[in-house]
């Protein structure tokens, strides 16, 4: 097994009184997607605000890439990449100077143009960013956090205000950089975007992780129950049960009592079943 | 990271002329101040040498200091804009250094002061002709040091200004007093021993009385405690900046 991309160990840091993490150890793999999912004000941008070298922790220790981000904050800058949730840029700046900007910051950059075709912002290169929608603006983001084709690339709300057609888009974008070995660490409220992207995700509630696996494990483990939905004789029957065996033996069930069915569906838990169970409410968006 | 400090001052630079505002502020006001001023009260050629005396105007100097003045005010609101926006923390998760990132500014605003220099020389040239017998070059350089010195000081008024809404009205609250007390409008020796005091502590007292010098003809050498002082001042200011400077 290769060592860890991100170490997190006992992660602390409270603002005044507000204690927004505590104590949250963490390991994310290389190659992996790692999601952070959990309520508003859970301390999501905090720990990876912390692990970016941004904040300073009250406690614990954490290292990138081998480096600590607190020391080593110019040597790690160059290998990671971050899309901030609330964070703009300079009103009159055009999409193009800002990506141009960027590329000069770092050794090694990818094709501007085509990253920006790659995002469906070409036809945007001249715009001033207070003219972008938001959607657009946040494409731009995820430009400038890709430009230097990052080892890590961390993404805080990544498809906050985007439209479905375009949150695919940038769902197939990150699959194909974590094709090419980059490591994601996200956060999201969209236990959809989660389930779909994520290898791995945390749920983290008032500072605190409280369970974390793949999502499928998480199911698995938190909603085993499935349902089994079919009509006949005019009527809905909702069957519910757990187990691999559960739907074969419905099925042979129905075909043996002789009854005509004329709809049969059957209902697995999802991420967000999890998380409503472990979390006792939904994601306040 | 030499590249990164002028691809950003460049791109700052762009960004504050798409601004007409702020652009007409900095550069228009000074040069219309100075020549309404100046038609009103008639420049006086060796304005300095009448320090002591009962305070002859001048306007070359004011509208100098304002354009210093300007190019303050406008760093502290940008800074507070885009920390409250959240650019200086995008900013600062890239490689570059804060330093650079905070050190565009300070060029972007010489910048800007050296042209609004250049268009007050301008119009000088065309409305005093025969007012303007200063070493430019000389005068520049004191109008950029004194600049430089109170900059280093709106870094602090940045760093403790609450939200953006605020920047300009503390910025112009601390700034323009210190005009008053200059001993540009009252020679400082009529002024009470206090305020005195309080003023020689102050850039914009030290700026008027090189800037004077230098439209006289006394030049740097009579006048190096002054530049020393804006020095200092620069020093302390500065290191006060890095200690209470927030990012966000
Ligand atoms: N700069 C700050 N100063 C003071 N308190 C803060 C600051 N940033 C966050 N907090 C507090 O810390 C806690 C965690 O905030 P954080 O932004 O990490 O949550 P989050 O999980 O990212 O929430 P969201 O889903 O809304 O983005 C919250 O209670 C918040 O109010
Ligand atoms: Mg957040």
């Amino acid at each position: 097994m290769t060592a860890p991309v991100i170490e997190v160990a006992n992660l602390r840091k409270r603002y005044g009184s507000t204690v927004a993490v505590d104590d949250v150890s963490l390991e994310v793999h290389p190659g992996e997607i790692f999601g952070l999912i959990g309520p508003n004000g859970a301390g999501k941008t905090t720990t990876m605000e912390c692990i970016q070298g941004l904040r300073k922790p009250d406690h614990g220790t954490i290292s990138v890439l081998g480096l600590d981000p607190q020391r080593d904050a110019t040597a790690l800058r160059q290998r990671i990449g971050v899309q901030h949730q609330e964070a703009h840029l300079q009103k009159r700046i055009k999409v193009w100077e800002a990506v141009d900007l960027w590329s000069a910051l770092y050794s090694r950059v990818v094709d501007p143009d085509a990253l920006l075709t790659r995002l469906g912002l070409e036809s945007k290169r001249n715009a001033w960013f207070m003219t972008l929608s938001g959607g657009q603006k946040q494409r731009l983001f995820i430009a400038l956090a890709l430009i230097h084709e990052p080892e890590v690339v961390f993404l805080d709300e990544l498809t906050t205000g985007l439209d479905p057609q375009a949150r695919r888009a940038i769902w197939t974008l990150i699959a194909d950089i974590r094709a090419r070995g980059t490591t994601v660490f996200l956060t999201t409220h969209l236990m959809e975007e989660a389930e779909r992207l994520c290898d791995r995700v945390a749920i983290i509630e008032h500072g605190r992780v409280i369970e974390m696996g793949t999502p499928a494990d998480l199911v698995r483990t938190h909603c085993p129950e499935q349902s089994v939905i079919y009509t006949s004789d005019g009527s809905t029957h909702t069957l519910r049960g757990e187990g691999d065996d559960f739907v074969t033996n419905v099925i042979n069930d129905i075909a043996r009592s002789g009854v005509r069915v004329r709809g049969f569906r059957t209902e697995s838990p999802t991420l967000e079943d999890v998380f409503l169970k472990l979390t006792g409410h939904g994601i306040r968006d | 990271m030499l590249n990164g400090l002028w691809k950003l001052t460049w791109v700052e630079t762009k960004v504050f002329l798409r601004e007409p505002m702020g652009v007409i502020g900095t550069l228009g006001i000074p040069v219309v101040i100075f020549v309404i001023g100046g038609r009103l009260l008639g420049t006086n050629p060796a304005g300095a040498a009448a320090v002591g005396e009962a305070a002859p105007l001048n306007m070359a100097i004011l509208a100098s200091l304002i354009i210093a003045v300007g190019a303050v005010l406008s760093l502290v609101s940008i800074i507070s804009i885009y920390r409250e926006g959240g650019i200086l923390k995008r900013l600062r998760a890239t490689p570059l250094s804060p330093l650079t990132i905070l050190g565009a500014h300070v060029l972007v605003k010489l910048l800007f002061t050296v042209a609004g220099m250049g268009l007050l020389v301008l119009a000088g040239r065309r409305f005093f002709p025969g007012a303007m017998q200063v070493n430019l070059f000389s005068f520049t350089a004191a109008l950029l040091l004194s600049t430089l010195s109170i900059l280093s000081l709106g870094f602090v008024l940045a760093s403790i200004v609450p939200t953006a809404r605020f920047a300009q009205p503390l910025g112009a609250a601390v700034l323009y007093p210190m005009l008053s007390v200059s001993g540009l409008f009252v020679p400082l020796e009529q002024l009470p021993a206090a305020v005195r005091f309080v003023a020689h502590g102050l850039p914009m007292t030290h700026a008027v009385a090189l800037m004077q010098g230098i439209w006289d003809g006394s030049g740097w050498s009579a006048h190096w405690a002054n530049a020393a002082a804006l020095v200092v001042i620069f020093g302390v200011c500065s290191g006060l900046a890095t200690r209470v400077f927030r990012w966000e």
